[in-house]
């Protein structure tokens, strides 16, 4: 079975999002990218299934593809991916905000090339958050999803996910081919070991641009202005539980 | 102009966030109906015709409804788009599932967690975790929205509108639901609660967390949250989380009990009305946006807190 897996180069999270000054939008300037968490999760994911481990049998997974739609450097992100264990790249070169419906039309083509069995996403970039390319991308295929998967298990021809839904979870059976996108307690991500970095460096990462599959990516959408959130102004400290019920009652919330 | 509103719902009943997406849908303008999509849901859907502003209830049902998943929502509703300029769909993870594959079946592009509309076509939403805050031009010939319910007063109920029968899709699907584990609770849920309890890390064990937070949330008839820390930590389940990778609520009391505040955790809860924080660190951040700060040990001062409301008669 082989797997594709698309990740995307992202803000480190560890760092504080600034607003540019002028409000045209987040600055990135000079600040550590990586791998989005959800999609380090996702290659994890695919890595087991290939290795063996969390609840996957050992060759479930035969080949795992990591894509990666973004700038040159997110060969780096690539080379993180393939670190963990994937097998080889794609890199789609393409600079600037790439929305998410181009991002599925890109990944359908790849898909469309490589005819993996199984496709693994991040549930949301957490620069944008909009948790929607895995499900475009599903139905632009006509590929059953199950989305914010918290554990996956293989069988012929078919998937089981548990899912993440309000007030509590969800299993489904996908039929295969499928797309699944990842929540964060799918598992903990490995950190890649020193060999298998120098490793990741010797694997080959193949690379396209968008018009290489007829895909526009200009953006649909128009940003306005980007600004800071609304800062709520910090309140008292108050001496004790009967002084805390008097001013909630004051507030009118008891 | 015409807005069709997915509603959120158990098929017995809509939820309060349908309401609060009708008003998202009226700051629009135009014609606003509502779509209840489910099973034997009958009663959801004459309940969906009271919300005021509503032009009319599309009510589909069938088996293929029951549990509202993506394939048959979109396989539903990409055809009915073409008597509408833009739809909308609460932020639940139902929501969340089915408006990208309708997106994509229209071929636009979606706007995720919008939290203001400004005009028919202009809209602010929040990305990276709520740390900026963007407002964007969507001139897309159909719009598809998902919407933060909790940043949307909900609509009222005195209206009358009528209720359209249409079809359901009959399939096959290539997904099928095999079962589900909801967390069972006699208390209000998280996201619909007037009123959060929440703990963090500091409670130190699942027992602890359950001690000290369910009687105060049973005292002041809250909803029980959690921090992400608590909830990786197994003191919580995952179903608790509150933050921008959990959920998103807006009560109008918050109380934080160990919680120290990181912003994964702000940009859940930032916009509830009141927020109270019990934190034995003074300078833990969750005081910057707190209303009132008790600093102090939560194992002496929630007790404390128990009598006091006992005294004021909550």
């Amino acid at each position: 079975m082989k797997v594709l897996v698309p990740v995307k180069r992202v803000l480190d999270y560890n760092l504080k999002v600034r607003v540019k000054p002028d409000g045209s939008g987040v600055d990135l300037s000079n600040l550590k990218m990586s791998i989005n968490p959800f999609c380090e999760i996702a290659i994890e994911e695919a890595v087991r299934m290939k290795e063996g481990g969390g609840g996957h049998a050992k060759d479930a997974a035969t080949e795992v593809v990591a894509v990666s739609i973004g700038p040159e450097q997110a060969q780096e992100t690539l080379r993180n991916a393939l670190a963990i264990g994937a097998d080889r790249g794609i890199l789609v070169k393409a600079d600037g905000d790439v929305e998410p419906l181009a991002v599925a039309k890109i990944l359908k083509a790849v898909i469309e090339a490589e005819k993996p069995d199984l496709v693994i996403l991040g549930k949301q970039a957490i620069d944008d958050d909009s948790n929607a390319t895995g499900q475009m991308l599903a139905a632009l295929l006509d590929w059953p999803q199950a989305t914010f998967a918290s554990k996956i298990v293989l069988h012929a021809g078919k998937a089981t996910v548990t899912r993440e839904v309000d007030g509590g979870l969800q299993t489904l059976d996908v039929e295969l081919p499928a797309i699944v996108t990842t929540d964060l307690r799918l598992n903990e991500p490995r950190y890649a070991s020193l060999p298998n970095i120098m490793k990741a460096k010797k694997k080959p990462i193949d690379v396209k641009t968008p018009a290489d599959f007829g895909v526009d990516t200009s953006p649909r959408i128009k940003v306005l202005k980007t600004a800071e959130p609304a800062k709520r102004s910090g309140g008292i400290k108050v001496k004790s539980a009967a002084e805390l019920v008097g001013k909630l009652k004051e507030a009118g919330v008891l | 102009m015409a807005v069709l509103v997915i509603a959120e719902h158990d098929n017995a009943s809509i939820k309060d966030a349908t309401n609060k997406v009708v008003s998202a849908a009226k700051a629009m303008g135009g014609d606003v109906d509502v779509l209840v999509a489910g099973s034997n849901a009958g009663a959801a859907a004459a309940e969906a015709a009271k919300i005021e502003g509503v032009r009319k209830v599309l009510h589909a049902d069938g088996a293929t409804l029951a549990k509202q998943m993506a394939e048959p929502l979109e396989a539903l509703i990409v055809p009915l788009m073409s008597g509408y300029d833009a739809v909308l769909f609460p932020a639940s993870t139902t929501g969340k599932n089915a408006a990208p594959r309708v997106a994509a079946k229209l071929d636009v592009n979606q706007l995720s967690g919008v939290i203001g509309v400004e005009s028919a076509d202009t809209f602010v939403r929040p990305i990276y975790a709520g740390n900026a805050i963007v407002t964007v031009q969507d001139g897309q010939a159909k719009k598809v929205l998902t919407v933060q319910p909790t940043a949307f007063k909900a609509a009222g109920s005195g209206g009358s509108a009528s209720v359209e029968t249409i079809a359901a899709p009959g399939g096959p699907f290539k997904s099928a639901f095999v079962s589900e584990e909801m967390a069972k609770s006699d208390r209000p849920e998280l996201t619909a609660a007037k009123r959060v309890v929440s703990g963090g890390r500091a409670l130190g064990s699942s027992e602890e967390f359950h001690k000290v937070l369910d009687p105060l949330a049973d005292k002041l008839g809250a909803a029980v949250g959690a921090s992400r820390a608590a909830v990786d930590a197994g003191y919580a389940p995952n179903d608790y989380q509150v933050g921008q990778t959990g959920k998103v609520v807006a009560p109008e009391l918050y109380v934080a009990i160990g919680i120290s505040g990181a912003i994964q955790h702000l940009a859940g809860m930032k916009d509830s009305k009141v927020i109270v924080a019990i934190n034995k660190d003074e300078e833990a951040p969750i005081f910057q946006v707190a209303d009132y700060g008790l600093v102090g040990d939560y194992k002496t001062l929630v007790p404390e807190l128990m009598d006091e409301l006992t005294k004021a008669g909550v």
